[in-house]
């Protein structure tokens, strides 16, 4: 999240789309409820009308994939109706940067297309630089090449009537919401959007949040309190496990993982640190260096820079090693060996018969869990026979969290540190032990028989135990970093050893190690994340900032982008909830995101998005792999030929495969209904933490798919009987639930039901539960993220 | 016939008290006599943070015989500004979570071709684990690639997980791997 769960109060209008917090973040729903009964407008757009809308003032229906469509429209009508907060657009934007000429946009698709490839060439998704290298502005926003006119272009298109075609959502639905929101472009209004996989897990995931950055930037909501992109993510520490670079593509604190072509740190260093002419622009990225040095450190102690970068594995250029295609490497017998480490790919991945036969094809694996899974048991699941299964696998069984200590950081960036309660139950380990004992050993196995490149084996820092045990202070501290040569920095010296107190003094040249750039400040002489002070100034109260509770990354600002709240003389646009302000020589309230003084300041003043290169945000974002702006395209299974917006149907760029198990359904009569995926509040995740709780299995004992009234009627079901639900790629039984809460879609001029089912069952408990929702889906992909589309695919539904 | 919820609960009370003086046919007085002796003097009490989704609220665990004993309880901490001690069902229950019986506490193995389970020492699984990964490693480095780049990693081996860890835990265990020379390295994060 840009902004955290508190500030959701101070919002004049939630948006809540893709996502249903009062079921999958209930406790997270009371400050939804806050900013309602303060006087804000509670607005949900989802497929299903579920417990989320019951609170809402305003519920609109979408179906399941068209969301870019409904957000298209939204900016139009921002645009069209000039609701945009029109200073922030100009001053803290991209609206006013002019475009190549060579850009252009024709039928659903952007200049630089290659139909082999794939892919698109991005070089003419650029801007014009003047002699000195700086952008050229207009900040009239009248040039026709400006990106605040190549915008109003784009999304003319987006009209009310095609919008309402291809959504499904009545035009009064649609005009409703688009006023509602569009209402927080009042300088002292602010809006928040709430989402998460409803709007992430489809082959436009990107472009669907992009979307959303898009809404929020023209109304000036982002940095304000009560506004932000804020993602309902879903796991306790999955945004601290993203954060420590458990995935191919980055390294702990979003550094880029390196690729061969980079075979050295200088390399990497001179591709990887952007540079901008621009003095107003602090490009906080500019950084990097001192910030992947300090990892290499961190990693390496005892080597050289260089050396250290070494040893980190190199990726090929331009290949993908994302989730979908881990499993399809597998699936085609790529690996040896796997770790399914606290997680349950058999039932959490798309295409679950894929994942399952893939599993087979492996030598080994180590499945770390608390309970028997789909995963660690898939040779005796359904379909399997054992006899033919050669893979050895190994069960570990770690603790609970209540067992172990350490630290998580939730959706709000912040970071929060947790106690033992009861020892380990039986032989089970904090994951932590494990990993620190089962390297031990590696590491002895290489020390006596030698083997592949040992260095980093044999170098690796693994000074992370109190002499018996792994210590998750010694490593908490490790990721904060510290100095590893005497330093004076100002009027403080710094002895090797001592704690680095923020990321600005961590450093290029190898005198600092640090696990984690983004989180040097939470250990200090101080354990910043156990902190339980509850002292706000009051200023911080009025927005319930809490900055004593716990510590936040970066360096304990709660609210980012936070200089885009002030004008350029630093005063706040919301004097009623002031995020920072400036008091003539200093910031007051949240920390800022820079101490720089405010913008007005010519020579001193910054950009408030440092974390750009040009230090404004993006509506035209030339990064992304799909286009510099949102467009609509269909779901790679859907229930319609054309869309009104281009020819182009689907995401020309989509992560897909081939194979046997890549079948898909486009038009198909054979599977007539869009289906989707979700949650239910007393089960999490694929259920292997629920399922064996009595309390929560018998509240929700059964896999089920709900259907409209409609459907029902069509094809004679019954609520409670057993149906099968079945897609190009498998099969489940789901007991029927008829429901008014769901009702068919008109979309392109026909009738589309809309189904849904949960993704919480798995073959191994409880028997007769049913099995995972993932056997329906399809392993197709956001091209930038690798997502799976598993919010939009096409099934039947037919009595068992 | 329409029932008042009062009476009803009544009701039930006077059902639960009869059954636990034998009303409905066998002898609960042994159970009555457990649960006597295990009542406890002292728990400990720790905060911790849920276990689930990503509100990340606080949770008191009060652990028995000053924290040497199991979990008897679980609930939201007050003080907490973002819950303000609500638990949603799930956080609710992490008491009947952590102290279950279908948990698995002992090491595991699943040897080629066999249909069951069997229990292993943890010295055993994880000296095996070790020498299946050194293996693995070794067979699959790949110090160059296709293109007679130097790429310094292993081919052979891949991970997901996990959101569930500590952010220390992550960090030793992206360290560890990346160490090792893998390039697949994913997690919940991805989907």
């Amino acid at each position: 999240m840009t902004n955290h769960w508190i500030d959701i109060k101070n919002a004049d209008a939630v948006l809540i789309m893709g996502s249903n917090p009062a079921e999958n973040h209930p406790i997270s729903f009371k400050w939804v409820l806050r900013a309602k009964a303060a006087g804000g407008v509670v607005i949900h757009v989802d497929p299903r009308f579920t417990r989320t809308s019951t609170q809402a003032d305003i519920y609109a229906p979408l179906r399941s994939g068209s969301d870019i469509g409904f957000l298209g429209g939204m900016i139009r009508y921002i645009l069209v109706n000039n609701l945009y907060f029109k200073d922030y657009v100009v001053n803290y934007t991209n609206a006013s940067f002019i475009v190549s000429d060579k850009f252009a946009f024709t039928d659903g698709l952007f200049s630089g297309f290659n139909e082999e490839k794939r892919s698109y060439d991005k070089s003419s998704w650029s801007f014009v630089k003047d002699e000195r290298g700086i952008i050229r502005k207009d900040p009239t926003l009248q040039d026709p090449r400006c990106v605040f006119q190549l915008m109003r272009a784009h999304y003319d298109r987006y009209d009310l009537k095609k919008v309402s075609r291809i959504c499904g959502t009545s035009e009064a639905d649609l005009q409703k919401v688009f006023q509602a929101y569009a209402g927080t472009g009042r300088p002292e209004k602010s809006g928040t959007i709430l989402y998460a996989m409803g709007q992430t897990q489809h082959t436009v995931g990107v472009q669907n949040i992009r979307a959303m950055t898009l809404v929020q930037m023209l109304l000036g909501n982002m940095g304000v309190a009560g506004g932000g992109i804020n993602a309902l993510r879903g796991e306790s520490n999955v945004q601290g496990s993203t954060d420590q670079g458990l995935l191919f593509n980055a390294l702990p604190g979003y550094l880029p993982t390196p690729p061969a072509s980079m075979p050295d740190l200088k390399t990497y260093n001179e591709k990887n640190t952007p540079v901008s002419k621009d003095p107003r622009s602090a490009n906080w990225w500019g950084n990097r260096p001192k910030y992947i040095a300090s990892l290499l450190k961190a990693m390496y102690p005892g080597q050289e820079l260089e050396e250290a970068y070494r040893y980190l594995p190199k990726l090929d250029d331009g290949k993908d090693y994302s989730w979908l295609s881990l499993f399809d490497t597998m699936y085609n017998g790529g690996f040896k060996g796997f770790f399914a480490w606290g997680q349950n790919p058999a039932a959490s991945g798309a295409n679950s018969n894929k994942t399952r036969e893939a599993l087979a094809k492996l030598d080994w694996m180590v499945n770390v869990n608390l309970f028997e899974n789909e995963t660690g048991s898939f040779w005796k699941g359904p379909g399997m026979d054992p006899g033919k299964i050669k893979t050895e696998v190994f069960f570990l069984p770690c603790c609970m969290s209540i067992e172990k200590e350490g630290s998580l950081t939730n959706s709000g960036r912040l970071m929060q540190w947790r106690y033992v309660g009861p020892a380990p139950l039986g032989q089970a380990k904090p994951d932590g032990d494990i990993i620190y004992e089962l390297f031990l050993k590696i590491r002895e196995l290489y020390a006596k028989e030698g083997g592949a490149f040992e260095g980093p084996i044999k170098n690796l820092n693994w000074d992370i135990s109190n002499g018996h045990a792994y210590d998750p202070h010694k490593v908490a501290k490790l990721i904060n970093g510290y100095f590893l040569k005497e330093k004076t920095i100002g009027d403080k010296t710094y002895k090797p050893g001592d704690p680095v107190p923020a990321f600005a003094l961590l450093a290029a040249d190898g005198s600092t190690c640090s696990g984690n750039w983004i989180y040097c400040q939470s250990y200090t002489d101080k354990n910043m994340a156990a902190r339980r002070d509850k002292t706000q100034t009051p200023m911080q109260e009025k927005i319930g900032l809490y900055p004593g509770w716990a510590w936040a990354w970066p360096v304990n600002r709660r609210i980012i982008y936070n200089r885009a709240s002030v004008d350029p003389e630093g005063r706040p646009y919301q004097p009623q909830k002031p995020v920072i302000e400036w008091a003539g020589d200093k910031w007051v309230g949240d920390i800022p995101d820079g101490p720089w003084p405010p913008m007005a300041d010519v020579e001193k003043g910054r950009y408030p998005f440092i974390m750009n290169t040009e230090g404004f945000g993006q509506l035209f974002g030339p990064g992304r792999n799909d286009g510099p702006l949102p467009e609509y395209y269909e779901p790679l299974e859907c229930p319609v030929a054309e869309h009104p917006f281009s020819g182009r149907l689907h995401n020309p760029t989509a992560l897909i495969f081939k194979g046997p198990r890549e079948e898909r359904a486009v038009c198909d009569p054979r599977f007539p209904f869009v289906c989707s995926t979700y949650r239910v509040t007393e089960h999490w995740q694929t259920g292997v933490m629920t399922r064996y709780t009595p309390w929560l299995i018998e509240a929700e004992p059964q896999m089920f798919v709900e259907v409209s009234s409609e459907l029902a009627k069509l094809r004679g079901f019954s609520p409670g009987e057993k149906l099968i639900v079945e897609s190009a790629r498998g099969k489940l039984w789901a007991m029927c639930i008829v429901t008014d809460r769901i009702k068919p879609f008109t979309v392109m001029g026909a009738t589309v039901h809309q189904v849904g089912i949960p993704w919480h069952f798995g073959w191994v408990y409880p028997k007769d539960g049913g099995d995972s929702a993932n056997l329906l889906t399809a392993s197709v992909g956001d091209p930038n993220t690798g997502i799976p589309e598993t919010k939009a695919f096409m099934v039947n539904v037919r009595k068992a | 016939m329409t029932i008042e919820r009062r009476q009803f609960l009544k009701l039930s009370a006077a059902i639960t008290a009869t059954a636990a003086f034998g009303g409905l046919g066998f002898d609960l007085k042994p159970a009555f006599a457990q649960a006597e002796l295990s009542k406890f003097k002292f728990t400990k009490q720790t905060t911790s943070v849920c276990c689930y989704c990503s509100v990340g609220c606080g949770l008191i665990v009060n652990t028995a015989e000053d924290g040497h004993g199991r979990a008897v309880n679980v609930e939201g901490d007050p003080d907490h500004p973002v819950n303000e001690g609500s638990l949603c069902p799930k956080g609710a229950s992490i008491w009947q979570l952590v102290e279950n019986d279908k948990r698995l506490t002992k090491p595991m193995y699943r040897a080629p071709y066999s249909d069951k389970w069997e229990e292993k020492p943890w010295d055993w699984a994880l000296d095996r684990i070790a020498r299946k990964v050194k293996d693995t490693r070794d067979a699959t480095f790949e110090l160059k690639n296709a293109k007679d780049q130097i790429v310094n990693r292993v081919a052979g081996m891949a991970s997901v997980g996990s959101a569930a860890m500590d952010n220390e835990e992550c960090w030793i265990y992206q360290s560890m791997l990346r160490a090792m020379g893998l390039t697949y390295i994913e997690h919940q994060a991805r989907i």
